[in-house]
């Protein structure tokens, strides 16, 4: 990086960490910062709508929709969280190619199951074997986003049903007596005013969110636990400029402070949204904001 | 089913040690996933009945400190919940790992923390101990005024008046939360074999063996879906066994005051 880092070990305590920290595998590191970052800004809005059909389901008036919805909820709880990302993970990608399978190779005549394989033709494979390394990473980081939106969405699912319910009855009442159908009142009176209802739930799911982001690793995608693990451990002179002995711990706190810090900041962020909702709203939160005023 | 039985004499213990040495290397049966999936619950059982144990005392101390007036008691109660509260917990798993490994090199007092059964024992321990800390002390601050003036008026005072109001009060408001806590703790204990705690002679938990079964089968509705089963089982008897202290708990209330337990949605740490 620097012009004073081409010979390091000549170098003392500061330039040495300076050169140490700006080496390219460092610069990976960072990069998966972002990784971690472009995870929360696509997974939230997308578990966000898993959720909100999810809930909408749930509600429905057809009893297989509702039982669907109802399950979706219902069977992601009672399970531990990470048993559901290893499975999906490797279930989304086999019904993938189970599908592709079934669509382009309808002339093949063996067994998909074989014993312990799983085995489609070439042409199914996701993605090709011919497809590029970036390919392969995006699908690896694509499943993975399906995957915690599959699991968020449930979670996400369940505070809007209750947000939903949380509106009070006489508002829905008083759009049935101007005529409106339950589809209208649905559009235009429930989902306009869940939101603050849904707000500490969905806040506090935001959280947790930001807490579930080092299950990434165990999904195979290169994020911040993969680097930190990876350039942690002990180095010997035989393979990089910079050797050092084994220094995850001291990665492994800064990551832990890097997730304190978010939290923090979140936090503090949702605190004042929190605020901004309530003005002027019929809820206690409103009313004590009115008597300080 | 004479199979079966000989499976379950040979891996049932499996994860403590005992039976056979070997794992089912091919062909694996139905009986066989069950069996070993099951003796994984044994650690997760383990982690969770020992860290919930310990880490309700703690808790108390630590909803105590935090609700104390002076300082010096209130702040580090703060910073632990915080700690604890605000990093996930499978980076706390990370880095006690590899601090309980650097500091075996200071000294062999530390040998032991690198293990699975203590280490990831004693993080679960703090895990449990700030979230449980937290749900006591919101119960502790919304511990009825009539209650403690009514205390006060009897001439209760200090550890008498803790011990006889204070605390049945605040585990009664907080039992409902802390039957969540306690579900979501035994959920958080498959994390533990996949944070850099070695599972020696692959002893592991459920999660283990299930993931075990998955990679080598590349068939993950079979050993997932047994798990499920086996942690909506463990489910159900913590409920029960919750439910029973909690009717205990409010045995003294009118009927239609009792406080239900209610489930709420499942939580990551």
């Amino acid at each position: 990086m620097f012009s004073f880092c081409s010979d390091p070990s000549q170098l003392d305590r500061f330039y040495w960490l300076s050169c140490y920290l700006t080496t390219g595998k460092h610069m990976g590191f960072y990069f998966s910062f972002g990784t971690v970052l472009l995870l929360l800004a696509i997974t939230a809005p997308t578990a966000l709508a898993f959720g909100f059909f999810g809930a909408t389901a749930a509600r429905s008036n057809t009893a297989p929709l509702r039982w669907l919805g109802k399950g979706y909820i219902s069977v992601v709880r009672g399970v531990p969280d990470i048993a559901f990302f290893l499975f999906f993970i490797i279930a989304l990608d086999q019904g993938a190619e189970y599908l592709r399978h079934k669509v382009k190779c309808s002339q093949w005549d063996q067994p998909i199951r074989q014993g312990n394989d799983f085995i489609v033709c070439d042409a199914a494979k996701m993605p090709l074997g011919s497809a590029p390394q970036w390919m392969h990473e995006s699908y690896g980081f694509t499943l993975a986003v399906l995957t915690f939106a599959i699991v968020f969405g449930a979670f996400a699912a369940n505070v809007l049903f209750g947000a939903m319910r949380a509106v009070p009855r006489a508002q829905i009442e008083t759009a049935e007596a101007y005529g409106m159908t339950r589809k209208q009142s649905f559009w235009r009176i429930i989902v306009p005013q869940m939101w603050v209802y849904a707000l500490p739930g969905l806040s506090n799911l935001w959280m947790v969110l930001i807490k579930a982001t080092p299950l990434l690793f165990l999904l195979g995608v290169e994020d911040i636990v993969y680097w930190a693990r990876e350039l942690g451990g002990t180095k010997t002179p035989r393979f990089t400029d910079y050797p050092h002995g084994d220094w995850r711990v001291w990665y492994f706190l800064f990551l832990l402070v890097f997730y304190l810090a978010f939290t923090k900041v979140s936090e503090v962020f949702l605190e004042r949204l929190m605020t901004r909702l309530t003005h002027g709203q019929a809820t206690t939160g409103g009313e004590a904001q009115r008597k300080v005023a | 089913m004479e199979e079966c039985l000989q499976t379950i004499a040979d891996y049932g213990l499996r994860s403590v040690g005992i039976g056979q040495r070997l794992l089912p290397k091919e062909d694996f049966t139905l009986c066989q996933q069950v069996t070993l999936i099951g003796s994984g619950m044994i650690w997760n059982i383990y982690f969770g009945v020992v860290a919930l144990l310990f880490g309700f005392f703690f808790a108390t101390a630590l909803a105590v400190a935090k609700a104390a007036q002076n300082k010096w008691l209130r702040k580090p109660a703060e910073w632990f919940i915080f700690l604890f509260r605000g990093s996930p917990l499978f980076i706390q798993f990370f880095f006690a790992y590899f601090l309980f490994l650097s500091l075996k090199g200071v000294s062999p007092f530390f040998n032991a923390f690198t293990a699975a059964w203590l280490g990831a024992l004693i993080v679960l321990f703090c895990n449990t101990a700030a979230y449980t800390g937290e749900i006591f002390y919101g119960a502790l601050r919304s511990i009825p005024k009539g209650d403690v003036e009514a205390a006060d008026a009897y001439g209760l005072t200090g550890w008498p008046r803790f011990k006889r109001i204070i605390w049945p009060t605040m585990l009664r408001l907080a039992w409902p939360a802390y039957t969540n806590e306690a579900i979501f703790l035994f959920h958080a204990t498959t994390l533990v074999f996949f944070t850099g705690f070695p599972a020696w002679q692959q002893r592991g938990d459920a999660l283990y063996y299930a993931n075990y079964f998955a990679d080598k089968t590349f068939n993950p509705f079979v050993p997932y879906p047994i798990l499920a089963a086996f942690f909506i089982i463990l489910t159900l008897i913590v409920i029960s066994g919750f439910g029973f202290v909690n009717r205990r708990l409010n045995r003294h209330l009118p009927q239609e005051r009792r406080s239900k337990l209610k489930l709420r949605v499942n939580i990551i740490r």
